[in-house]
């Protein structure tokens, strides 16, 4: 079958007519269905060490974002201690993945994580709305790419997707991939914008097609954000990817996961659906501010053996 | 410390969108037993207070004609129990507002409280017995189901303060339709407590809306609201319906049948109060390889 | 080891208050049977649960006699509105006492604490719910202005879903009038017993639901009973048959819910993680101890290999083991008969050619366990292809067009469900029309309610349960 499909890849790239025939010919996906396996995986019951396992995964995972307007170099530079050591009594905590910022505060985060390992990514592409010209997305990219972002999460033209314009897309993301150079692409489908699961099936096969390394939910600013089922059917995404390609593409939800409970359960459908191949930081990441905190809360609970209290771990 | 301890009163608001305001008009009126001794005062609801209400029925709408009919049942399987619960308060406010004896008056809040299990029951049978595939002649299926029509406006009984309530109220939240209910003007007071019954038993809120206050003054805003899709005139006096029906006629409402006289609501119910408020749907599917 | 392995999330044991000794519940008192004492035991473990009085022919004159006193003394007065109270407080009691009827039932039958917890126990009470409400509006049900109850109802239930299928006896001829005496499956009687407990803690008139454990003997002397008006039996298709016959030229009214060999129809425009998913839950679920389990599964040529791909990636997540731990998917066996009889139609199946496939999840050394596994290459003509396996054993079959799949669908002597899986309403319309079944699920699988009739064509039974179509069972029209 890899054969088969890989030429059938290459195919849908040829051209537009060929990419909407692509597009339009992936198997639907059942809403009733899809829901019910996301709710079903999510009464796991994760408890002891696989639970502490799963913590540090998550904390490992977490892109620690900030994307307010309000945003200054202290409140990143804040943010950026924060995630070198998350836990300050406890020194063992693992880091996080990566800080998220907007591209003009980028090389406030870089100067405060070298020599860290903690990665620098920056939104771009006219983020949130995504709504500007080509010319602009570009320049926007390469100001993250200069000032050391080591990952772009870019957002797709969801006006040109659902007006059917795939090809608009699709020479969006390849050029912004470019422009990324050695930067690890994340492309941001806005799936609350999509709003259908079968769109959303769509724009992960598109974004694969054009070269994302990551397919990521949500802005955060659209509401709903990240959500269970919709992260299955991208992870199923991923999973046929693999199958069809050999190759290994990530998942980023983003926006709405607060509590650890939540992470676990994603962590559960990425084990589940995907695979455990992605159960690492360079496959699967949570786009999350407050998340860290409460993962750092249960993580102290799992050591402590009581409950803690939101004064017990630092504010950002 | 004295002998004889004062009780503490207790204030009647208005129940609109969950929670118990006083009517924007500040304005209440007394409220007197059948002997004419003084019970309470009780908010006197506004054109405004009516505004307010039917915004928060429209709101709750779509929750509570979306939740399952089986949720519904339990839902209003609840309101029973809880009224179970407050028995004997809802004993003495009858006998206080009806001017009945202690047997009767718990006739008729045992029948109030057996009225919402007999609801509850319909909340998942409608479609069975309402509903229907129909034996089109072509290649097609074709079903109709009953779906609910929307916000209902209710005139509740005069006399009858908890069971007529409860007989004219219960039918509208079985078919998944919400409700302004103006209650009883001299004897609003079981209804308030019956407010505070639905607060605590897992109807969400702005699904009933209860308004204590005078027919006659807000009938007409209701009957001419362009937001209310049925209306109940139980309550109005039948003097007044017909100019109340013409209104309601401008907005194409549907209108229940009621009698002149005011029956004594012991006998139970069939189907007359829930098929108003119901509209059926036809669904027509090509059926083919 | 696994990267991310799950610790152990057993559901504590105690929950299920298990007792040494159950016994028989005959006129609202439990009382010492006549029969021979039976062990029911765990098949997760092989471990003894509990002792447990059986009845014997005496018992069941007393229970018949108690459910005839109950019958005609107190319980068809009484009015509608107030057998509806009764039945409201059974629904009630059993979603109180929920965690711990789930707990028992997966340690009496093996089956997943996750599914007894989220599907057999919440089922059960919405059946009492629903019925509850039928009890005062019968004449509006659609059998005349005053349609009369039958009697006494002697009822005999399966193992694999003890207390579910109780309620879908118990909750209608209640509602309807009857009283009952129902015998729970030999090998699961737990559950049923402590239905009795609810039934005092209710206050229901004693007599009205009387509870007779017993073998497969004690089904015979009940459904052959002369005191007893009406026969619900749900089983095997072998024993329905006996029981037809038994009963033919009596008159009783007999409603038979028996076997069945589904076919889960794929289409190649189908939802396919989806389908992948109702594949799974069609015949995994409940270890395919389900009588309307989609056993036989049809795809359309074009998909197969992909489909399979899928499946077996997706069967081999599927977690086996320890029926209490809240993760496990796939519980045990219900007993070590069960087990040599999946076992031997498997064998067929590889003796007569068909292509094995058995997920590599480990197997508990102690219990009785069968690992999910896929028969490919399967004909028509194969005995997996035919027989109800009643196991974590699915069959698959290919066909090209959509009359193709009906006639395979249909190509059999049972005709209690089917699943379609196609995202073109028409043809699940003009599929729905065509296949001979009771039963037919588009685009999901196995879904139960209260309010939707349930019951199979052909040798896999007749008469309904659930809804407006199986209160006809428990009246006299």
């Amino acid at each position: 079958m890899p054969q088969a499909a890989l030429s059938g890849l290459d195919e849908a790239r040829r051209d537009e007519s060929s990419l909407r025939r692509f597009l339009n010919g992936l198997p639907g996906v059942d809403q009733v269905g899809v829901e019910q396996r996301a709710a079903g995986l999510a009464t796991r019951s994760i408890k002891k060490a696989s639970k502490l396992w799963a913590l540090d995964t998550a904390i490992s995972m977490v892109d620690l974002t900030t994307l307010e307007g309000a945003d200054t170099v202290g409140t990143v530079r804040s943010l950026c201690a924060k995630a070198r050591r998350p836990d300050p009594e406890r020194p063992e905590t693992p880091q996080v993945a990566a800080v998220c910022v907007y591209p003009d505060l980028v090389a406030t985060a870089v100067e405060a994580l070298a020599g860290t390992g903690i990665g620098v990514a920056s939104v771009a592409t006219a983020f949130p709305s995504g709504r500007s010209n080509l010319d602009v997305k570009l320049a926007d990219t390469k100001l993250a790419v200069e000032s050391g972002a080591t990952e772009v999460d870019m957002v797709i033209d969801r006006g040109a997707f659902l007006s059917g314009r795939y090809g608009a897309v699709f020479d969006e993301i390849t050029a912004v991939k470019q422009a990324c150079g050695d930067a690890h692409l994340k492309v941001i489908l806005e799936t609350g914008e999509l709003v259908t699961y079968d769109n959303v099936r769509k724009a992960s096969w598109l974004a694969l097609l054009a070269g994302a390394d990551f397919i990521k939910t949500s802005t955060g600013k659209v509401q709903p954000a990240a959500t269970l089922p919709v992260t299955h059917v991208m992870l199923q995404a991923v999973r046929d990817w693999y199958t069809a390609t050999g190759e290994l593409r990530g998942v980023k939800p983003a926006g709405g996961i607060r509590s650890a409970k939540d992470a676990i359960r994603y962590l559960v459908a990425v084990n589940e659906v995907a695979g455990e191949e992605w159960l690492t930081p360079k496959l699967f990441r949570f786009g999350a501010s407050s998340l860290l905190n409460d993962l750092l809360l249960q993580r102290r609970t799992q050591l402590d053996g009581h409950y803690s209290g939101p004064d017990y771990v630092t504010v950002n | 410390m004295s002998d004889t301890r004062l009780a503490v009163a207790k204030t009647y608001k208005l129940y609109i969108g969950g929670k118990f305001p006083r009517s924007e008009s500040g304005r209440s009126y007394p409220v007197n037993d059948t002997r004419g001794r003084f019970l309470a005062n009780v908010a006197h609801a506004s054109r405004k207070d009516v505004r307010d209400a039917v915004v928060a029925a429209r709101k709750a709408f779509p929750g509570w004609s979306g939740a399952t009919a089986y949720n519904r049942g339990q839902v209003l399987f609840r309101v029973a129990e809880v009224m179970e619960g407050r028995r004997e308060q809802f004993v003495a406010d009858v006998r206080a507002a009806e001017g009945v004896q202690q047997r009767r008056a718990e006739t008729l809040v045992d029948a109030a409280i057996d009225r919402w299990v007999y609801y509850a029951g319909w909340t998942d049978k409608l479609s069975a017995v309402l509903g229907a595939a129909n034996p089109v002649a072509g290649p097609y299926f074709s079903f109709t189901v009953p779906e609910p029509t929307g916000v209902v406006g209710v005139f509740a009984p005069q006399k009858s303060s908890l069971l007529g309530l409860v007989s004219v109220l219960a039918p509208v939240l079985a078919t998944g339709c919400t409700a302004v209910v103006v209650t009883s003007a001299d004897r609003p007071l079981p209804a308030v407590t019956l407010a505070e019954v639905l607060a605590t038993s897992d109807v969400p809120g702005g699904v009933v809306n209860l308004l204590t206050g005078r027919a006659e003054e807000l009938a007409p805003w209701l009957a001419s609201h362009a937001d209310v899709n049925a209306l109940d005139l139980t309550g109005v006096e039948p003097s007044a319906r017909g100019e109340l029906a013409r209104t309601a006629a401008d907005t194409v409402k549907r209108l229940v049948r009621v009698p002149d006289q005011e029956p004594d609501w012991i006998a139970t119910p069939g189907l007359e109060r829930l098929r108003p408020y119901l509209e059926d749907k036809t669904v027509w599917h090509p059926m083919g390889v | 080891m696994a990267l991310f392995d799950y610790a152990p999330a057993p559901e504590n044991r105690d929950i299920a208050n298990l007792k040494a000794h159950y016994r028989p519940f005959i006129g609202g008192e439990f009382v010492d049977g006549n029969g021979e004492p039976l062990k029911t035991i765990n098949p997760a473990n092989g471990e003894v649960l509990a002792e447990v009085s059986t009845v014997d022919g005496s018992d069941i004159d007393r229970a018949v006699q108690a459910a005839r006193t109950a019958y005609e003394k107190t319980w068809r007065r009484m009015p509608g509105s107030e057998r509806a109270k009764y039945l409201f407080r059974l629904a009630r009691l059993i979603q109180e006492r929920a965690r711990e009827l789930a707990v028992l039932e997966t340690l009496d039958n093996g089956k997943p604490i996750k599914e007894s917890r989220d599907v057999d126990i919440p089922t059960a009470a919405a059946h009492f719910f629903y019925h509850a409400g039928w009890a005062d509006k019968l004449s509006y049900a659609g059998y005349g202005p005053d349609p009369q109850p039958l009697g006494v109802a002697g009822q005999v239930i399966p193992w694999n879903f003890p207390l579910l299928m109780l309620a879908w006896k118990i909750a209608p001829a209640l509602a309807c009038g009857n009283t009952v005496v129902l015998k729970p499956a030999e090998t699961t009687p737990l559950t049923a017993l402590v239905f009795g407990e609810l039934c005092q803690q209710a206050g229901l008139p004693p007599g009205v639901v009387n509870i007779v454990p017993g073998a497969g003997d004690v089904g015979a002397a009940l459904v052959g009973h002369a005191g007893v008006d009406k026969v619900a039996f749900t089983g095997s298709t072998e024993v329905g048959k006996i029981i037809q016959r038994q009963l033919a030229g009596t008159g009783k009214k007999m409603t038979m819910e028996l076997g069945g060999k589904a076919a889960n129809i794929v289409f190649d425009d189908a939802p396919l993680d989806q389908a992948v998913e109702g594949i799974v839950n069609g015949i995994f679920f409940n270890q395919g101890h389900v009588c309307c389990a989609g056993s036989r599964l049809l795809v359309q040529e074009s998909i197969a290999d992909e489909l399979l791909e899928k499946l077996r990636y997706r069967v081999s997540t599927l977690r086996l083991g320890d029926p209490l731990d809240k993760n496990t998917d796939v519980g045990a066996i219900n007993s070590a008969e069960q087990l040599a009889k999946i076992r031997d139609l498997v064998a067929s199946g590889e003796a007569e050619g068909a292509e094995r496939w058995t997920s590599p999840c480990p197997l508990p050394e102690k219990g009785f366990f069968f690992a999910p596994t896929v028969f490919s290459g399967v004909q028509a003509s194969m005995r997996i292809a035919r027989e109800e396996i009643f196991g974590p054993v699915l069959s698959v079959l290919t066909f090209r067009t959509p009359q193709e799949a009906v006639t395979k669908a249909n190509n059999t002597p049972y005709g209690l469900s089917a699943g379609i899986w196609t995202e073109k309403g028409s043809r699940i319309l003009w599929m729905t029309s065509q296949l001979r079944a009771g039963v037919v699920w588009a685009n999901t699988f196995n879904r139960f309610d209260p309010t939707a009739p349930f019951g199979g064509y052909q040798e896999s039974g007749f008469g309904r349960e659930g809804g407006r179509a199986g209160l006809e069972a428990y009246l006299d029209v």
